[in-house]
Order: C-alpha cells, then sequence, then structure tokens
C-alpha cells in the first residue's frame, strides 16, 4: 500500500510539472466548453443539463486517458528507469496500481474543473441534479477504464506514440462494438452490444445507475491493470 | 553472498550466457571483467531479479532470486549500465523517491541524503535538474542512488565508463572504500582497473567463464606472452612459414602490412628471427612489441582452453 502511494504520488508530481497534461487539460476544458454552451444555446437554454458536455466528454475523455497514460510505462523503458522499478523490493502489481491511482488523480482533477458547468446552470436555473451526479459517476468508471486501457498499451512498447495509437486502437475497438452489436444477430448481438464501452454510458445520463454497467466499467478496469501486470511479468523472462 | 549456479540466458534462440557458475563471498570486491557482448550485463540483470533465467539458480544472501526476489533484492544496492534517472526530477526529488521505494522511512531518508550526497561528491547539484547534469554527474547520481539503502550487496555495471580521469579516480577510491564492508560485483573492460579495486576477477567471453582467480595470480597469466610486430619487405607466405620454425615462437599471423609474433615470456627469439630473415635475404623494416589488447587476452585465454 505504502509503495503504491509512493508512485501514484511520483506520477502524479510529474503530471503537474510537465507541460502535456495542462495543455490536454486545456484542450478537454475548451472543446467540452464549446459543446456545453451550443448545447445550451439549441435548447435555448429550456433544457438546463450538462448533455451538451457530456455527448463531447464520453469521446474526450478517452483521448485524454491515451495521451495521459503514454509515457507512464513506456518512458521509463525509453529512459532504463523501468530496470530500477523492477529491481526495487516492489511488486509488480504495485508499480501498475500506482501508476494507474496517479493518474486516476490527474482524471478526477480534470473532471473537478468542469463541475463549473453544473455550478453555472444552479447559478443561472435550475437544473436536475440526480442525473448530473450519475454522469459524473459514469464519467469517472468510463475514464478509468480507459486509463487501465491506457497504462496496458504502453506497458507494451518502449515508444509513447506507439502507445497511444495501440491505446486508441483498443478504445475504438471497444467503443465501436455497440454499432457492431446493432447489426449482428441475436445473442451475439447482445454480447458485442454489452462489451462495447459506449452502450452503458447513455444509463448514466438518463440518471439511472445500473449494476451492470457498473461491474461492466470496473471489470474493463480490471482486466486491463491485470494484463498490464502480467505484461510487466513477462518482460522479466524475454 | 552471491551463488550462481549453471546459469544459462537466452534470448529468443540468441545464448547470450551459457551455464556459468560462480560465487562472491561476503566482503569481497570482485570484478566482472570481459569484451562487448560477453554477457556481464545479462547476468548482473539476472542477479538483481531484472531478467529471469532461461535455466539455473542465483542466490543473495540466503534468498534464491527465482523464487523469493523481493526479499534479494532488499540486499541489493544496483547500478544499471544505462543509469536509471528521471531526467525531470531535482538530484533531490529522485533520491528521496528511490529511498522510499527501498523501503526506507521519512526520517531516515532524509539523514541518508545528506550522506549519500556527501559520499558521492553531489553538494553542489543536489537541487539541480537531473536532465541538466553532466554525464559524470548524472554517473554518480546512479552510484548514490545505489547505496542509498547501505545495502549490503552492491552490483555496479560499468561504474566509470564515460567519466573524466580524475573523477573515474575519485570513483574507484570511492567503490574501494565501499567495499570494506560490503560485498560488490562490478563490470568493467577495463583491465587495470580490475587490477586496481578488486581482489578477484572473473573473465567472461562469449557467455562463458574464460578464468577466473585472485588479481595476483591472473595477472601473470595474463602476462605470460608477449607480442611484437614485424614489418618485413620479401614474400608474404614465405615469411610466414619460415618465421613459424623458428624456435621459441608461439603463434605467427599476418595483418597487412604487418607479421605478427607471439612468443612465451621465458623466450627471446627476437635476435634470431633478425639473423634468419637476413640470411633468407628479406629485409626487415620495423620490429616493434605490442600491448596484448583486451580482446587478444580472451582470445589465447579461450583457445588455451580449447587447447588444454
Ligand atoms: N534484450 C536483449 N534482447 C536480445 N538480445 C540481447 C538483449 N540484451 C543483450 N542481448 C545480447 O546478449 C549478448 C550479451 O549481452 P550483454 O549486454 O549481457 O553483454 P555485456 O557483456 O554487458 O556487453 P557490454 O560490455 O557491451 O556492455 C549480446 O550478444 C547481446 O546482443
Ligand atoms: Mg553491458
Amino acid at each position: 500500500m505504502k509503495n503504491i502511494c509512493i508512485i501514484s504520488r511520483k506520477e502524479l508530481k510529474s503530471y503537474l510539472t510537465s507541460p502535456m497534461a495542462y495543455i490536454v487539460t486545456a484542450i478537454f476544458l475548451a472543446l467540452s466548453g464549446t459543446f456545453f454552451a451550443t448545447y445550451l444555446a439549441g435548447t435555448n437554454y429550456a433544457d438546463t443539463s450538462i448533455r451538451g458536455f457530456l455527448e463531447a466528454g464520453q469521446i474526450l475523455i478517452l483521448l485524454f486517458a491515451a495521451v495521459l497514460t503514454m509515457r507512464l510505462i513506456a518512458e521509463e523503458k525509453k529512459l532504463g528507469t523501468w530496470e530500477l522499478l523492477l529491481t526495487v523490493p516492489v511488486r509488480d502489481t504495485e508499480i501498475i496500481l500506482g501508476k494507474f491511482i496517479g493518474s486516476l488523480a490527474m482524471l478526477t482533477g480534470m473532471l473537478l474543473l468542469t463541475f463549473y458547468y453544473p455550478i453555472l446552470l444552479m447559478v443561472f436555473g435550475d437544473p436536475d441534479l440526480g442525473p448530473i451526479i450519475t454522469s459524473y459517476l459514469g464519467l469517472f468508471l468510463l475514464g478509468s477504464a480507459a486509463l487501465a486501457i491506457g497504462i496496458f498499451a504502453s506497458s507494451l512498447t518502449s515508444n509513447q506514440i506507439v502507445s497511444a495509437v495501440v491505446a486508441g486502437g483498443i478504445l475504438f475497438t471497444l467503443w465501436f462494438l455497440g454499432i457492431a452489436g446493432n447489426f449482428a444477430p441475436g445473442a451475439l448481438g447482445e454480447l458485442l452490444s454489452y462489451l462495447s464501452l459506449s452502450r452503458h454510458f447513455p444509463d448514466f445520463v438518463r440518471g439511472v445507475v445500473d449494476t451492470k454497467a457498473v461491474v461492466y466499467y470496473l471489470s474493463v478496469t480490471a482486466i486491463f491493470l491485470y494484463l498490464a501486470i502480467r505484461s510487466t511479468e513477462t518482460d522479466r523472462w524475454r | 553472498m552471491i551463488r550462481i549456479q549453471n546459469l544459462t540466458k537466452y534470448y529468443g534462440k540468441h545464448l547470450a550466457v551459457d551455464d556459468i557458475s560462480f560465487n562472491v563471498e561476503k566482503g569481497e570486491i570482485v570484478g566482472f571483467l570481459g569484451p562487448n557482448a560477453a554477457g556481464k550485463t545479462t547476468t548482473m540483470r539476472i542477479i538483481t531479479g531484472y531478467l529471469m533465467p532461461t535455466r539455473g539458480d542465483v542466490w543473495v544472501g540466503d534468498y534464491n532470486m527465482m523464487n523469493n526476489s523481493l526479499d534479494g533484492r532488499r540486499l541489493i544496492g544496483y547500478m544499471p549500465e544505462i543509469v536509471p534517472l528521471y531526467t525531470d526530477m531535482t538530484t533531490r526529488a529522485y533520491l528521496y523517491f528511490v529511498a522510499r521505494l527501498r523501503g526506507l522511512h521519512k526520517k531516515r531518508t532524509k539523514i541518508r541524503i545528506d550522506e549519500v550526497v556527501e559520499t558521492c561528491h553531489l553538494e553542489d547539484y543536489i537541487d539541480v535538474i537531473i536532465g541538466k547534469l553532466s554525464k559524470g554527474f548524472r554517473q554518480r547520481v546512479g552510484l548514490a542512488q545505489a547505496i542509498i539503502h547501505d545495502p549490503e550487496v552492491l552490483i555496479l555495471d560499468e561504474p566509470t565508463i564515460g567519466i573524466d580521469p580524475i573523477q573515474v579516480a575519485q570513483t574507484r577510491g570511492l567503490i574501494k572504500e565501499m567495499g570494506k564492508r560490503r560485498t560488490i560485483l562490478l563490470s568493467t573492460h577495463i583491465l587495470s582497473e580490475v587490477s586496481m579495486i578488486c581482489d578477484r576477477v572473473i573473465i567472461i567471453h562469449e557467455g562463458r567463464i574464460a578464468a577466473q582467480d585472485r588479481i595476483e595470480n591472473l595477472s601473470t597469466l595474463l602476462k605470460g606472452g608477449n607480442r611484437i610486430r614485424l614489418k618485413v619487405q620479401g614474400p608474404v607466405e614465405k615469411v610466414t612459414d619460415r618465421l613459424r620454425q623458428l624456435h621459441g615462437i608461439r603463434a605467427v599471423s599476418y595483418e597487412k602490412p604487418y607479421h605478427i609474433v607471439e612468443y612465451p615470456s621465458d623466450q627471446e627469439p627476437r635476435g634470431e628471427i633478425t639473423e634468419d630473415l637476413v640470411r633468407n635475404g628479406w629485409t626487415l623494416l620495423a620490429m616493434e612489441s605490442v600491448e596484448m589488447s583486451l580482446e587478444d587476452i580472451f582470445l589465447s585465454l579461450t583457445t588455451a582452453e580449447v587447447k588444454g
């Protein structure tokens, strides 16, 4: 536990001292803010919800996760510090979890910054708070699944660009499985839909917390963190 | 303190370490000497738990590095060949991070940082971003991180490479000093470095141990031969054949435009060579002795083994 803390704190600190995280956050806020405002204007300020932000946010958060995680392991491999991490008395699991929690803290920070959308709505109108709260839970769960996928991708290579591309590939494949599910027949179609990252999000937007959806996002997170740990272990058997 | 038994490592199909066994006793400084690609780094990576061997066993202290790697790793301080530095951290933040991962609590970490910074002469660079340090100072930070937890065993992969002669001397002094209380295995290509700091040397070549002995004994073995270089005006083949027939000569080869002649140190064939060449009507343009290079020593050791 202590080791996880030490590693996640180091990761968070290195996010906060490098320009990358700030640039990505700025882009995220600018784009999601634009969608938030355009949607409001589109409904003539009748629908005081954050739907506009969520429409863009669900995709942006995937990109955000791929970019935030691409350096987590790939850069260590390039710098040679991976050899240090793998020879100190710290478990592979602790290394991966430390990195995951560090990036999750960064993601949480960014989500906190977007709180000013609902706050604006509360100041100028009377939004329905239920769906807003569940939507944030949804974004958080979706984001953590995406971070786990990004960390797994980063564990495969010493090249950050490759890591981001692989993460993007996995994320968008999982995202668009839902569409494939629409065309596939019967049980296969349902299975594909269930496996899709995109299928579970609309529930949260509507204000529903479906256990199935929560379990789905948590499982994706756990599976990809596990794969990242395994990939670290197999590195030693090269 | 370190026991290695029948260690073999394949990278895919490539055999990097071939069935080597050796021990390093408590308090010894052992030099691990070998040319490029001999398998030094690979062996050290297995000892430190970074890599798993294909076959064989490694014990550090009482711990088997295959089944009990975490406990083994606690005893080790390791300076890898590529010094593992976070270039965006300051020296202090970096040492703090490593010390905490090594299990030191906060108070002890602060004390140890001050100590290793003094030992490694990093006082002026403690709050500098590592990316801005020169190569030699990065090397020192690498050394500082290896000793931050005051480990019993130190594994140093080419600790003096790429630093200037004055710093090399300092670093060697430092290693010798540290070796008084610790078990050290260090790798190098530099023959003289081994004789300066090590008690014992293990020579590795193409993944196998070519020789291992105490420094005193080995140096006679290594100095056991002389070689000279001749420039002769005459038919290359005939000259070579003739030289081979002379008394007291171990080997003759031709590397354009020189004939290289090797002979045992208890022989002195140079007078005879000169006379013989003249007698055959060839002209001796130059004759000079050449140092045995590390590569030659490995070759003579390994070929000697095959012969013996
Ligand atoms: N990760 C790897 N994958 C494949 N082959 C490798 C790997 N690392 C080393 N090798 C090969 O294993 C052999 C031994 O390499 P090693 O790095 O152990 O040598 P070394 O003695 O440390 O050499 P040097 O003095 O150049 O550092 C070399 O032939 C090298 O090409
Ligand atoms: Mg090496």
